[in-house]
């Protein structure tokens, strides 16, 4: 399958502190990956580092390879240039992510000035464009409010329509509705599902909501301690997990048809260690019902899974 | 949210429109011709027909002269803070942009220039250049740059913690996008405040200038120098010290009323944070 982005051994630190390790995936075409994990997974920095958007004290290593480039080797001003035009990012937090003093219109045509070169009228019209495709009700009125005008949703549909107006080859989407109503949730969803099948891009989705990747996706990267523990379908990674954590994950989550009175929400055992304090080896073992003395070394990915304990 | 406009507000623009005002009139029309000497009718007291506000030791006619010297007062204002501005914004956005040794290094910079009086590096200049006007508003726009500098730098290190600027980043803005399209609109408030303020400074070091001749020479009006040539006729005409006093000191006044009216009516977290404020 032909692949838009290939990460390569990609390494995220803080400081001296590794909080991803090696990790590497590739990304399909017009495919929609889920990439889920608990907080402190580093889903987010796996996002930032190929988005070459990092902090101040963290660093990336490795290989983030699109169109035969490592983006991780760009100068700023090269990265500015994909930015947004072939690599597009969408934040959690709707509410905070556009610059309060600005017009909704003037904000959503940056993106087409700084990359298509669009001013005055034509910018208008691309924007309004833009705005249309995501569904914003209204969208000329809309163009002349200020941010706080809008609703929750309504803002990240403002969001979306920002990330998408240059076409992206990828769309990454890092929890995009975890700050949104339920029924909200399910619209902006629809809608970035419907964006990237007609724009032909690809998405990343991260999230830690296993149902919104059921829905959404067509592969999962699961995510835990910076280590990529298992990968493959979403249909057969749900319906036949083969990690340990994977598994309880999926345990975790309350079905609806048993009877509610005498049934206990399954946890997994223990708590997410802090940055730097995982076990060495496999991170989870120290949670991990299947652990034995093996498990002090990691596990490599093979066939999908990083565990040498599989379930079958 | 429902705003009141503040008294202080009230008082300080009033006194601000009257003294643009007088500026503005002062271009097409004051009573005399403030240079016109006329001997015989020098020390006029205030209230002489046709002398509203008396005539000085050359029979210039005092209120003509008042007029004349807003005018002088306020072109030293603006250019004293678009000097400071314009060299102060740049400098304070670019130091919270780019951070690192360049950061450092304009902020000591700013410390140096903040601890020298604007009075003494008008001192300075005065001496090195001719006094003139212009001599004047550099040295005190210069003195006056590092105020700026550290406000915008202050509220910009602010500011480019906010998720909306890393939005931007990610749609592929530069540095110079988002100090021009992101950073100054957010900071304009605080800064319409700062401006008022360094307004009401330049203001009252150009009378000081003035006042010590390092400023305005003759024969353009002047109230610092208005002031420091009366100085000798106190007791004979106490009127000549008292005009460019009060207009200097109602000046000033406004022009700080006005900034704490602007800090309240735009920036109410702050006046929370820096009660204060003096």
């Amino acid at each position: 399958m032909e692949s838009v982005l290939r990460v390569e051994n990609l390494t995220v630190s803080v400081g001296r502190v590794e909080v991803v390790h090696h990790i590497g995936f590739t990304l399909g075409a017009r495919q929609r990956t889920g990439l889920i994990g608990e907080s402190g997974s580093g889903k987010t920095l796996t996002a930032l580092a190929i988005m070459g958007l990092l902090n101040e004290g963290l660093s990336a290593t490795g290989q983030v390879i699109y169109r035969g480039t490592n983006l991780l080797e760009l100068t700023d001003g090269e990265m500015c240039g994909l930015r947004g035009d072939r690599l597009a990012m969408i934040f959690q937090e709707p509410m905070t992510a556009l610059n309060p003093v600005m017009k909704i219109g003037d904000q959503v045509a940056e993106p087409l000035t700084l990359h298509r070169g669009l001013r005055g009228k034509a910018a208008h019209a691309a924007a309004l464009d833009a705005l249309a495709r995501v569904h914003l009700p209204d969208p000329l009125e809309k163009m002349r409010q200020y941010p706080h005008q809008l609703s929750g949703g309504q803002r990240q549909r403002a969001m979306i329509a920002m990330a998408t107006a240059c076409s992206p080859e990828l769309l990454i989407a890092d929890e995009p509705t975890t700050a949104l109503d339920v029924t909200v949730q399910a619209q902006i969803l629809d809608l970035l599902v419907e964006l990237v099948e007609q724009e032909g891009s690809s998405l990343l989705l991260i999230t830690h909501d296993l149902p919104v990747v059921a829905t959404v996706c067509e592969r999962v990267l699961v995510l835990y301690g910076g280590h990529i523990v298992e990968e493959g379908d979403v249909d057969e990674v749900f319906s036949r997990p083969r990690h340990p954590y994977t598994r309880a994950l999926l345990d975790a989550i309350p079905p609806l048809d048993e009877e509610l009175p005498d049934r206990k929400l399954k946890a997994i055992a223990g708590s997410v260690p802090g940055l730097g304090e995982f076990p060495p080896g496999c991170p989870f073992r120290n949670r991990c019902p299947r652990a034995d003395d093996v498990c002090v070394v990691m596990p490599p990915l093979a066939d999908g899974v990083a565990c040498w304990h599989p379930l079958a | 949210m429902k705003r009141r406009v503040s008294p202080t507000l009230l008082i300080g623009g009033a006194l601000v429109i009257i003294v643009v005002a007088t500026a503005l009139i002062s271009v097409v029309w004051t009573p005399s011709d403030p240079a016109h000497v006329e001997v015989p009718s020098r020390f006029k007291p205030p209230g002489t027909a046709g002398y509203l506000l008396g005539t000085d030791q050359l029979g210039r006619d005092e209120f003509s002269r008042i007029m004349a010297g807003a005018r002088n007062t306020l072109l030293v204002g603006i250019v004293t803070v678009v000097i400071a501005m314009g060299v102060g914004v740049p400098l304070g956005g670019v130091a919270a942009l780019r951070r690192g040794v360049l950061e450092d290094v304009t902020m000591r910079i700013s410390d140096v220039l903040l601890a020298f009086p604007a009075v003494l590096l008008a001192l300075m200049f005065a001496a090195v250049f001719n006094p003139s006007t212009i001599t004047a508003m550099s040295a005190i726009g210069i003195a006056l740059v590092p105020v700026f500098a550290r406000v915008v730098r202050g509220a910009g290190l602010q500011i480019l913690q906010q998720d909306y600027v890393t939005v931007t980043h990610t749609y592929g803005a530069s540095g110079v996008w988002i100090f021009i399209r992101h950073l100054l609109p957010n900071v304009s408030p605080v800064l319409i405040v700062q401006a008022t303020v360094a307004f009401a400074i330049a203001i009252l070091a150009e009378a000081a200038l003035s006042y010590l001749g390092l400023g305005t020479p003759p024969p353009t009006p002047s109230w610092g120098r208005m002031l420091s040539e009366s100085q000798t006729l106190l007791d004979q005409a106490p009127w000549l010290a008292f005009w460019p006093g009060a207009s200097i000191a109602l000046a000033v006044l406004g022009f700080n009323l006005l900034g704490d009216g602007l800090r309240e009516l735009l920036d109410p977290k702050l006046i929370e944070r820096l009660p204060a404020q003096g």
